[in-house]
This record gives C-alpha cells, sequence and structure tokens, in this order.
C-alpha cells in the first residue's frame, strides 16, 4: 500500500432542502486503496459523490484529490478523476468508440493519443472487438465496461464509481469487482467504490458504513466485524445501520 | 489547460450533437415539418387575409409566405434552443449533462460550447428549410444567404441561452408541453414572426409593445433583414445584449452552489 494520499475529505458537511445529507465526514484514501462505501439507499453515498465531483458546492469542509483543492483548483483535481456514475451516461446512439473519443476530446486528448488509449483500455475488458457497436445495442455489464474504460482513459489516479454493479448479472458483477480491484494492486489507482452488495467485499478493502449522513465506522471488513461484536459484516452492517439493510 | 485543451474539447461536443442530429433521422424530419406546414399550409391560406404594405427590408409588394420565411427560421432556431436545453436536463440527457459538468475545463466554457453545437444544428436545419422554401420560389438575394449565418448564429446563441436559464431555474417546466404554452407560443405569437409590428399596432397597443420588447422578434428582424443583404443594427443591439444577459444568467444557474445544481435532486 502507497502512503500518497489521493482523496482526503474533512469535516464535510452538506445540507439539501433543510435537510442534513451528510454531517461531518472525513476520510482519506491512499493510492492503491479499494475503498468500499456502504451504505443503505439515501445514507449520502450519492450526495458525497456529488460534492467530490464539484457537482454541488462544498461550503462546509474540505475536499482536496491528489492535494488540489476542489474548490480553489478544481479543474487539476477533477483532471485526476474518473467516474462512472450510477446511472449510464453513454449515448446509445452513439458507437463506442464515438462515446470514447468524446470523453478523450473533453479532457484535451489528441485524436492519435485517444485512439490508442482507446484501443488499451477496451483491449483489456474484452471490448474492443465491439468498438464500432452502437451503444443501444449493448447488454448492460458491456454498457458498464465501457463506461469503466472511458473513466480510466484519461489515466486518472483516483476512480469513483457509484453502484456500479446494480442490475447486472452474477458473471458481469464478478468481472467488474475483480477488475477494479486488479487495478489497485497493480495500477496504484486509488478506488472508492458505492455500495450496498456486501457480497463484492474484499477483505483487504478499506469499508466505510455510511448511515444518515455520517460515518459509522472505517477498517476491513474483519475490524468491522469484531467493533460491532458480530459473526459476518452482513449483521455488522445492519446493527450500525439499525435494520435498514435494503 | 492549453488552448488546444479548450479547442479540442468544443469541437468534441459540437461534433458529437452534429452527428447525433444527423443520425437521428425523425428528429430531423420533424424540425423540419413543422416549419414547412406553417409555410405551405398556413402562409397559403393567409395570403389573401393579410395585406403588407412595402416596408424594410423588402423594396416591394411581398407574398405572405416571403414574409413570413424568416420568422419561420426563428420558430427552427426557437424549438430546437428549448428543446436541446431542455432534454439536456430532464430527459436521459442527464446523464452526458453530468459527464460534461466534471470535464476539467470552466463551466462557463463548457456551457457555452454546449450553446454553439445547439446552435449548429439550428443552422443546419434552417438552411435546408431555406433549400426547400428556394424551390417553392421563396428566394433572396444570393449574398443573403451568406450574411443570414452570422444572424444565425447570434438568433440561435440567444435562443439556446434563454433555454438553458429555463432549464437551470424554472422547476415546475418538467416537460415539454408546458415549455410550448408557457414560452414558445407567447415568444411566437407575440412577435414580429407572423405579422409585421405596424399591423399589430393597429389592433392592439399592448400586444405592440410586447411584441417590441420580445427578443424573439428582434431575432426575427435580425435574420429578415440579413437574408435581404441588409443589417438592422437595433437588432443586432438587442439580441446580442439578450444573449450575454440570458446566457450570464444560465452560467449562474449552473455553478456548483446555486440555481440548479443547488436546489434539484442528485438521483
Amino acid at each position: 500500500m502507497s502512503n500518497t494520499v489521493a482523496l482526503s475529505i474533512e469535516n464535510l458537511r452538506f445540507a439539501y432542502q433543510g435537510k442534513l445529507a451528510l454531517d461531518d465526514v472525513s476520510f482519506t484514501i491512499n493510492a492503491s486503496d479499494f475503498t468500499f462505501l456502504l451504505g443503505p439507499n439515501g445514507a449520502g453515498k450519492s450526495t458525497l459523490f456529488a460534492l467530490i465531483t464539484r457537482l454541488y458546492d462544498c461550503r462546509e469542509g474540505k475536499i482536496a484529490l491528489n492535494g488540489f483543492d476542489i474548490k480553489q483548483q478544481t479543474r487539476k483535481a477533477l483532471a485526476t478523476l474518473g467516474i462512472v456514475f450510477q446511472q449510464t451516461t453513454l449515448d446509445v446512439d452513439l458507437t463506442v468508440q464515438q462515446n470514447l473519443h468524446y470523453h478523450a476530446a473533453l479532457y484535451g486528448m489528441s485524436r492519435k493519443l485517444a485512439k490508442s488509449r482507446i484501443q488499451e483500455e477496451l483491449e483489456r475488458l474484452a471490448m474492443f472487438e465491439r468498438r464500432s457497436e452502437k451503444v443501444a445495442k449493448l447488454n448492460g455489464g458491456h454498457k458498464r465496461r465501457v463506461e469503466i474504460a472511458r473513466a480510466l482513459l484519461h489515466k486518472p489516479s483516483i476512480l469513483l464509481l457509484d453502484e456500479p454493479t446494480v442490475g447486472l448479472d452474477v458473471q458481469s458483477r464478478v468481472a467488474i469487482v475483480e477488475y477494479i480491484h486488479y487495478l489497485t494492486a497493480h495500477e496504484q489507482l486509488a478506488v472508492l467504490w458505492a455500495s450496498h452488495l456486501l457480497d463484492e467485499i474484499y477483505s483487504t478493502d478499506q469499508v466505510l458504513v455510511m448511515h444518515k449522513g455520517k460515518i459509522k465506522a472505517k477498517g476491513h471488513r474483519e475490524q468491522i466485524v469484531a467493533m460491532t461484536q458480530t459473526k459476518d459484516i452482513n449483521t455488522a452492517f445492519a446493527q450500525l445501520t439499525q435494520g435498514e439493510l435494503s | 489547460m492549453s488552448l488546444t485543451h479548450y479547442m479540442r474539447a468544443m469541437l468534441g461536443i459540437i461534433g458529437r450533437e452534429l452527428w447525433r442530429f444527423i443520425t437521428q433521422r425523425e428528429r430531423f424530419i420533424s424540425a423540419l415539418v413543422r416549419p414547412l406546414v406553417w409555410l405551405f399550409v398556413f402562409a397559403a391560406g393567409f395570403r389573401a387575409a393579410l395585406g403588407l404594405a412595402i416596408a424594410p427590408p423588402y423594396d416591394t409588394y411581398i407574398l405572405y409566405e416571403v414574409y413570413i420565411t424568416p420568422g419561420l427560421c426563428g420558430m427552427i432556431q426557437l424549438f430546437n434552443g428549448m428543446q436541446s436545453s431542455l432534454s439536456m436536463v430532464y430527459d436521459r440527457e442527464m446523464g452526458s449533462m453530468r459527464l460534461l459538468m466534471v470535464a476539467p475545463l470552466p463551466r462557463w466554457f463548457l456551457l457555452l460550447s454546449k450553446l454553439l453545437a445547439g446552435t449548429g444544428v439550428s443552422i443546419l436545419q434552417v438552411y435546408v428549410f431555406l433549400l426547400i422554401a428556394y424551390m417553392y420560389e421563396i428566394e433572396a438575394p444570393w449574398q443573403g444567404y451568406f450574411l443570414l449565418l452570422p444572424a444565425l448564429m447570434l438568433t440561435g446563441l440567444m435562443l439556446g441561452a434563454l433555454g438553458l436559464l429555463l432549464s437551470s431555474f424554472i422547476k415546475q417546466l418538467e416537460n415539454f408541453a408546458g415549455v410550448m404554452n408557457f414560452v414558445i407560443f407567447p415568444m411566437f405569437f407575440m412577435s414580429t414572426a407572423l405579422y409585421p409590428l405596424w399591423k399589430l399596432k393597429e389592433s392592439s397597443k399592448i400586444l405592440y409593445a410586447l411584441a417590441s420588447y420580445n427578443p424573439f422578434s428582434q431575432a426575427v428582424e435580425l435574420i429578415r433583414f440579413a437574408l435581404y443583404g441588409q443589417l438592422n443594427h437595433y437588432a443586432l443591439a438587442y439580441t446580442l445584449v439578450t444573449f450575454i444577459l440570458f446566457s450570464s444568467i444560465a452560467i449562474v444557474g449552473y455553478s456548483p452552489s446555486k440555481g440548479m445544481m443547488a436546489r434539484k435532486g442528485i438521483g
């Protein structure tokens, strides 16, 4: 594990329409860390993602990506970030490579560089052969793979994934979880993976349990189980979120 | 962030929008059918009922179809501006809008590129419409077709910025029908698109005042004069000022701390 801090969140508070959505949230993620953000629906995971990506403005607290403050050095911070949103953000009328070229253009990549990076990322996910197909023709798992390839195109050092495996079949889920873990281990990528699917957690992962806008527990899976004096992560999670397992 | 980065991103955004438009045949056809129905059905029927005096930029008596053509060019841009901006927020485009907003470029630049892309699409539509009108013998001087381009650029940007502004602030307008009733129709009917200002003055002073201050009227006049090789300075200034105003408010609306992003749910 590297000690380079990739993402740092300090005392983050955020209210939405008078309701506190995030309350004093603090944590850090180092390079090569796979951090699993666990929480029931409405726990504040999507709000946290919107603040990290600066779709929302953080008024209280601090967010830094690779040392760049998201408010002061927004563009530098965002340039180091790759994102896979919960809902698909691919243009279904365009082909796989057209979608990726669009992303490459937004990140200022030349056509030549984009072409080689697209090939590289799609080949790693076994999607290169399907580059000329329209996204509308792909199944859910393949669309997700394309979105992951796209998020990695500009070589970010932090990857955010918001419930990336929801709605996918078991095989696709396992493949995606394994691939992202491979990236943290071999390419020093820092990952923040939001989910409520407990079987996706590896024993080496950092786990953050979030409930009602607060971080209820931090640590490895076994540490959280020990801390809550429960038999497994499912019961630990149920206890920490007061039975609101979804 | 270099200048090349800005250029690549802008070309990427415009290219994507144009490609989408060309490949979506239904969208292309429906965008053309609307003004063509107005031209071939409404204007033809109205020809006898409406007498038009000679007024600039025309130097002779004109048919009603000739009068209405620049207004229909404006109509294409009005619909396009509203449609592209609103679909961006409410439909499946919300996702791609998010993708755009997290790109490492200033938000104002991304929104301006998006506006330019929408304007590019509307200009394509207008020229195809004018080609069909030409075949129907509605002809303007050839240089007018060239001068029209910068005019359409500005009017398209202004109407697109208006759509963007609405999309960022008005929460109730959840669907396009609402925008049709409360924005597009009033703007279109209370303008010089269908009848000249002096005609309106004869029937109602209030309507006349509303039409004079309606930014859409000035956009139509800018298009009308440009198509006949002339520059309407007042319409140009009015359209430019309203574009700056609308786009500035829209940019505030899309800033992370204010407007839409702060008020709408994340989903």
